[in-house]
């Protein structure tokens, strides 16, 4: 990708963010919930119940209410949280580590087991195994993140408990950590014991986020690469004695991982909004774990600011995957 | 020189993987018997139990009860005894308070707790500015002055719950010394109280661990550690004890708590506690019909409800105060009575070819089948004339609406009440001059007006059995049934179970 067509994304992606910023502040004064109404005394009378709104800003027009959070936005303050009574934006920067370890995992396994099958699926065409291999490729297919995630509590969790159901670390564990991303920091320390038991709590969640999309990714990158392998260049390649795996990993893959490589991209947002339903069944302390209990709070300056978290966080990734693309592809690159 | 290939750099990767698993040891069990884990069902939002929402939130009392003492305690039976205060009450004409304060306690970082840090405390709960949500309750005592551990302060508007309101709610004594020193960011980061454990480690929504107070006025604590995981999916606790990661839960669907507390190793138990479902009944359209209102209540079948929906776990109730309540009068009963209802309804013209309509308003899954319950009643009620449509909201909006007044005729509701009094039931969920009622009538008002500043206590105790009798007589509100809290455990612990619904470590021991 050039550099014009970036700065462009990158002018878009602003627009973008402001968007998201007016639906969401629109939407959470719109949908039922007054928080205000959730803190009420039932000594209060309407005078207090005034004063707990002004002291929230409650009490304002909606278009001043969007003018002074814009504001404050705009200079790095994201105010403060309702329900926890702490700055949002530090809040984030505590959680959305996690979240991100979390999802990043889950997308190297989606994309390692995904690859591996869909090469695997391909050299197994027409064979007995390949309905085999289909028919589990859809079932992985259709049954959502959150059943997975339940299914694997009952069976790694209870039937076969070798893994820990919740949270992030062990408890009992006394780990102290400089930054928030555990995982990265323990292998870059080579603190193997919590390295192991960080994966150890990653493991169900990083399963029930991955395999939804490994099976997309089977399924795309099996149809590309089934379709390349028609190619002339390949019949050639065949021709002169390669091996079916080399043809398909060395010839064919190459050609064929751009498409996977865009919807992979926009899987990933998807799966990261899963994040939210699985990190709560998992007890996992991540931004979508969080992202609860503001909702149920109606803590609107915690929503505001996990939600435009998670709007940049996607745009983040579809300009990622874009440049990623063009690299694969030097064409792409010049428009 | 070593030649590094792609095929080794990838074969070490994965023995680095399967030696950092094999040393984290996938530890799944819960640890020794020096460490006590609760899958706990909700998380843990501030360490300041006295202000914001966290300061009325029931669900996680336990934990401030782990960490701070109250002014005064309460035994698992909602009895009160000495806390932080040894003993307490007004003067003879109840103008003013008196309390004396513990000596020989301390805060967990070795600091004494004085009478200044319980009058700090008092003061700050009683300003607006501070957050603290029943301020209102507070600011009825001040001018505090301290002799010895004497403190004795004014009445400035009766209240005769106010020291019930100690052991209760946003009733925790702070630190001043070091909440001043630090701030409220800084006490967030590292709290500290005087209570049976202190703060170890703490990771929002994932955990707590507490170490045990070896200091702690009340003697050391049964457990050395102890440690919270936030738990709030039903499914994930009963997997958490299930499998042993968990040493106790609660909270958990009643049909697995049947299964689990039969299985080997596990244990179970179920406790009414001060929790209610209630039917909330606002004073507008078909509701103004008293016969509509009291055939409504008359016909569903609470016995039916609890032993068939609840397998049996929830007590029948036709006031709103619960039998281990302050108020509890047995002798008000309702009754399940059709027949009666059909007769009720025909004498306002309605019939089942003629039922009288109007909505009701539900959570789904809030608390234990409160969806279901409503369902099975919305039937017993067309039985007998009555066609009401169920609108399932999400509990914010029930409190928008209830403090706008603009609750459908009838809401289902879960009241809690810790403390078993009157005021805190029938009181705040009945006067009108409060927000959180939804009966607003005058003939109510002017029977409970005069209970909120009554001196006499059992003139007071009388006069609220009074009320109760009357707003069953005009079917003001259709209490359903106290709920049970089930407790499961493993069958090497003892569990003493808390009417208050807060599920104490202290209340833990070994079997």
């Amino acid at each position: 990708m050039a550099v014009s067509p970036l700065i462009t994304r990158l002018g878009l992606a602003l627009v973008t963010l402001f968007g998201v910023a007016v639906i969401v502040f629109c939407l959470l004064r719109v949908v039922p919930g007054d928080p205000v109404a959730m803190m009420i005394s039932p000594s209060a009378t309407p005078a207090d119940i005034a004063a707990l709104k002004a002291r929230y800003g409650l009490d304002l027009g909606l278009g001043a209410q969007f003018m002074l959070w814009l504001g404050a936005v705009a200079r790095g303050d994201f105010g403060t949280s309702i329900s926890l009574r702490r700055d949002v934006l530090e809040l984030i920067g505590e959680r959305l580590p996690a979240t991100l370890e979390l999802a990043f995992a889950a997308l190297v396994f989606g994309i390692l087991a995904g690859g591996m099958l869909a090469i695997f699926g391909t050299l197994c065409r027409r064979t007995p195994l390949e309905p085999v291999l289909d028919f589990l490729n859809g079932l992985f297919l259709a049954v959502p993140d959150f059943v997975w995630a339940l299914a694997l509590v009952l069976l790694f969790g209870v039937f076969l408990p070798v893994l820990p159901i919740s949270g992030r670390l062990d408890p009992s564990v006394p780990v102290a950590f400089a930054t928030p991303f555990y995982l990265l920091e323990s292998l870059a320390r080579l603190n193997l014991a919590a390295v192991g038991d960080l994966l150890a709590h990653m493991a169900m969640p990083v399963l029930a986020l991955g395999l939804p999309l490994a099976a997309i990714i089977v399924r795309t990158l099996k149809e590309a690469l089934i379709e390349a392998m028609l190619q002339d260049y390949v019949l050639l390649a065949r021709l002169k004695g390669m091996s079916p795996l080399r043809l398909v990993v060395q010839e064919a893959l190459r050609n064929a991982v751009g498409p996977t490589l865009t919807l992979t991209g926009v899987q990933f947002t998807f799966m990261i909004g899963g994040t939210v339903i699985v990190e709560r069944i998992f007890a996992y302390p991540g931004l979508g774990n969080m992202a609860i209990d503001a909702v149920i709070n109606r803590d609107l300056p915690l929503i505001q600011g996990i939600v435009l978290t998670f709007g940049a966080l996607f745009i983040a990734i579809n300009i990622a995957t874009d440049l990623i693309a063009a690299l694969l592809n030097p064409r792409q690159a010049h428009g | 020189m070593t030649d590094l290939t792609r095929r080794r750099v990838l074969g070490l990767g994965a023995c680095t993987f399967v030696s950092a698993v094999l040393a984290g040891q996938i530890p799944v069990r819960a640890a020794d018997g020096s460490t006590l884990t609760i899958a706990f069902n909700a998380n843990l939002p501030s360490f300041d139990g006295t202000v914001g929402p966290s300061g009325v939130n029931p669900a996680i009392q336990a934990i401030y009860r782990s960490i701070f003492d109250q002014y005064i305690g309460q035994a698992p039976d909602l009895s009160f005894q000495p806390g932080i205060l040894t003993a307490w009450g007004w003067n003879d004409d109840k103008t003013k308070v008196w309390m004396d304060v513990r000596p020989g306690v301390s805060w967990h970082d070795g600091s004494a707790l004085t009478p200044e840090d319980v009058v700090w405390s008092l003061e700050r709960a009683a300003k607006p500015e501070t957050g603290n949500p029943v301020q209102g309750v507070w600011a009825g005592i001040g001018n505090f002055k301290i002799d010895g551990q004497r403190i004795t302060g004014d009445v400035k508007s009766f209240d005769p719950t106010i020291f019930k309101w100690m052991a209760f709610l946003t009733g925790y004594v702070l630190p001043k010394a070091y909440y001043e020193k630090v701030g409220a960011a800084g006490f967030e980061k590292k709290p500290i109280g005087s209570g049976p454990y202190m703060v170890d480690a703490y990771e929002g929504n994932a955990y707590l661990r507490l170490k045990a107070n070896p200091h702690y006025f009340g003697g050391k604590p049964a457990f050395e550690t102890v440690i919270f995981k936030f738990v709030t999916d039903p499914t994930s606790r009963v997997a958490e004890i299930e499998s042993g990661a968990a040493d106790v839960t609660l909270e958990v669907p009643y049909e697995e708590f049947d299964r689990l507390k039969a299985k080997s190793g596990l244990a179970g138990i179920s406790t009414p506690i001060s929790d209610i479902g209630m039917i909330f009944v606002t004073n507008e359209g078909p509701m103004l019909d008293k016969n509509v209102r009291l055939a409504a209540h008359h016909a569903i079948d609470k016995d039916g409800i609890v032993k068939r929906l609840l397998r049996g776990y929830g007590v029948p109730i036709d006031t709103l105060e619960a039998p281990q309540y302050a108020a509890f009068d047995p002798s008000i009963k309702v009754g399940y009575d059709p027949k009666k209802a059909v007769d009720l309804l025909a004498a306002s013209g309605f019939s089942k070819d003629k039922p009288v309509k109007f909505k009701i308003q539900t959570t789904r899954g809030l608390k234990p089948k409160d969806y279901e319950m409503i369902q099975a009643i919305v039937g017993m009620w067309r039985k007998v004339g009555i066609e009401a449509e169920i609108e399932v909201y999400e509990i914010a909006k029930h409190y928008e609406l209830r403090a706008a007044h603009k609750l459908a005729p009838a809401a289902f509701y879960n009241w809690g009440n810790a403390i078993g009094d009157p005021t805190t039931s029938t009181g705040f969920a009945m006067f009108s001059k409060t927000p959180h009622s939804a009966w607003k009538t005058e003939d109510l008002d002017a029977k409970i007006g005069p209970l909120w500043g009554e001196k006499d206590e059992e003139k007071r105790i009388a006069g609220w059995k009074a009320v109760d009798k009357y707003i069953a007589e005009e079917g003001y509100v259709i209490p359903l049934l106290q709920y049970v809290q089930p407790i499961l455990y493993k069958s090497t612990l003892k569990v003493t179970p808390n009417v208050s619904s807060a599920l104490q470590p202290t209340l833990i021991t070994g079997a």
